[in-house]
């Protein structure tokens, strides 16, 4: 049985069960730590596809702009994501590529259509695998955080590169665009609730 | 009116469904047992425990911060950078969103995240529940998810190795300490802040 159909609702912060019989669709206030509990996310599909949106549109100049431009004495060079992976691809390290490969172009993007999906069968009336798509959402929380290495990598190499005539090292609009994307995908996938999934979910013990 | 069933019912944060709560012994988690996301554990190390490993961690948090993470030497140019430093860098070299969240993602939110708990562990050692509990431990259980120390940590080793192509690399006593920090946090991170919510303070302890 579903905490919603008993009057009762789920205090997401402190995880505590709280009455909100007669109050209708209003939030109550969770009498151990004081958060506002609502029936479900406020607003959670709209959110999600904002923030989805917002992280999609991003991506497209976190990919097209350089993140980084190292000026050396042979000339400057501008890289973009891609440009740095093929740079330690073809500088000998294949392990480190495949790492900011699957960081900055495999997750982000599985993220994004993961998201997707999610918000999408949310919205649907019937004929959802909740238990599927509930994987696919713990999943996606997990490993998003990991697409800000390659941001950090830059900040660090540009922060510890400056050796004036020799060579330095800048970051690029690039890395802002692609961090927004992380933040944005981060948003999204909190602002998706699980919990619609099953409210579409047939039960056989729907009473 | 609104009551707490904390000690008989849960509610899945993912499924909405309804569990009759039942005891665990130290280090079990209970599982919902229509979609098997985890609804409470009982954590394998007490609190005061954990108050040792988040003041271990707040010292080798400024460890961190105060010496730099690697030093450079390339034909007797010698360059030291620290975290704080290479944030400094982003920002006078017009990248201020970067910046801004390099900041607060890896030094800011982090830092945040152990004087908070610091506060709230202190506070139950102490048999007290000041009226900053409540909301602290709610702002650090929504801020927790925007620290990326481990991030972070795996962005030093990739540009520790991008580095090392094109100066004498030396690592600094902060990279040892960002180690440390990494571990400790995986304890901290493992602790599951809600079983906070459930401690009340021992009749007698504070009026």
């Amino acid at each position: 049985m579903k905490a919603l159909s008993a009057g009762l609702r789920a205090c997401l912060v402190c995880r505590s069960v709280c009455d909100a019989t007669g109050v209708g669709a209003a939030p109550v206030r969770c009498p151990r730590c004081g958060a506002a509990v609502h029936p479900r996310k406020v607003e959670s599909l709209a959110r999600t596809w904002a923030y989805l949106i917002a992280a999609a549109i991003l991506y497209v100049p976190a990919n097209l702009l350089p993140v980084m431009q190292t000026t050396t004495l042979f000339g400057t060079s501008r890289d973009t994501i891609i440009g740095g992976v093929a740079y330690f691809w073809s500088s000998g390290s294949p392990e480190l590529a495949v790492l900011i490969f699957a960081v900055s172009v495999v997750i982000p993007m599985t993220k994004m259509g993961a998201l997707a999906t999610l918000a999408y069968w949310a919205g649907r009336a019937t004929g959802v695998d909740a238990h599927r798509l509930s994987r696919i959402h713990r999943v996606v929380e997990l490993v998003g955080r990991w697409s800000m290495l390659d941001v950090f990598v830059v900040a660090l190499m540009a922060g510890m590169v400056q050796f004036k005539s020799l060579a330095t090292v800048e970051a690029g609009p690039g890395a802002a665009a692609f961090g927004a994307v992380v933040v944005f995908s981060m948003l999204a996938a909190s602002s998706f609730d699980p919990r619609l999934l099953w409210d579409k979910h047939g039960h056989p013990d729907h009473a | 009116m609104t009551t707490v069933a904390e000690a008989t019912l849960a509610a899945c944060p993912e499924c909405d469904e309804l569990h009759i709560r039942r005891p665990l012994r130290a280090g079990q988690r209970a599982q919902c047992r229509q979609c098997g996301a985890t609804l409470y554990r009982e954590p394998r190390r007490r609190s005061d425990h954990m108050l040792a490993v988040v003041t271990a961690a707040l010292v080798v948090f400024a460890l961190a911060n105060t010496f730099p993470i690697l030093v450079l030497q390339a034909r007797g140019v010698t360059n030291e950078a620290t975290l704080l430093g290479s944030v400094a860098a982003l920002w006078t070299e017009g990248q201020p969103l970067a910046a801004a969240l390099v900041f607060v993602t890896a030094w800011l939110f982090p830092l945040f995240d152990l004087l908070a708990l610091f506060l709230i562990l202190l506070a139950v050692r102490m048999d007290r529940r000041p009226s900053f509990f409540a909301p602290l431990l709610r702002t650090l259980q929504a801020l927790r998810p925007w620290g990326m120390i481990e991030v972070l940590m795996l962005g030093v080793l990739v540009s520790l190795i991008k580095l090392s192509r094109m100066a004498d690399v030396v690592p600094g006593v902060a990279l040892w300490a960002f180690i440390a920090l990494t571990a400790l946090l995986a304890v901290i991170l493992s602790y599951d802040l809600r079983v906070l919510w459930r401690s009340e303070p021992r009749p007698g302890g504070t009026p």
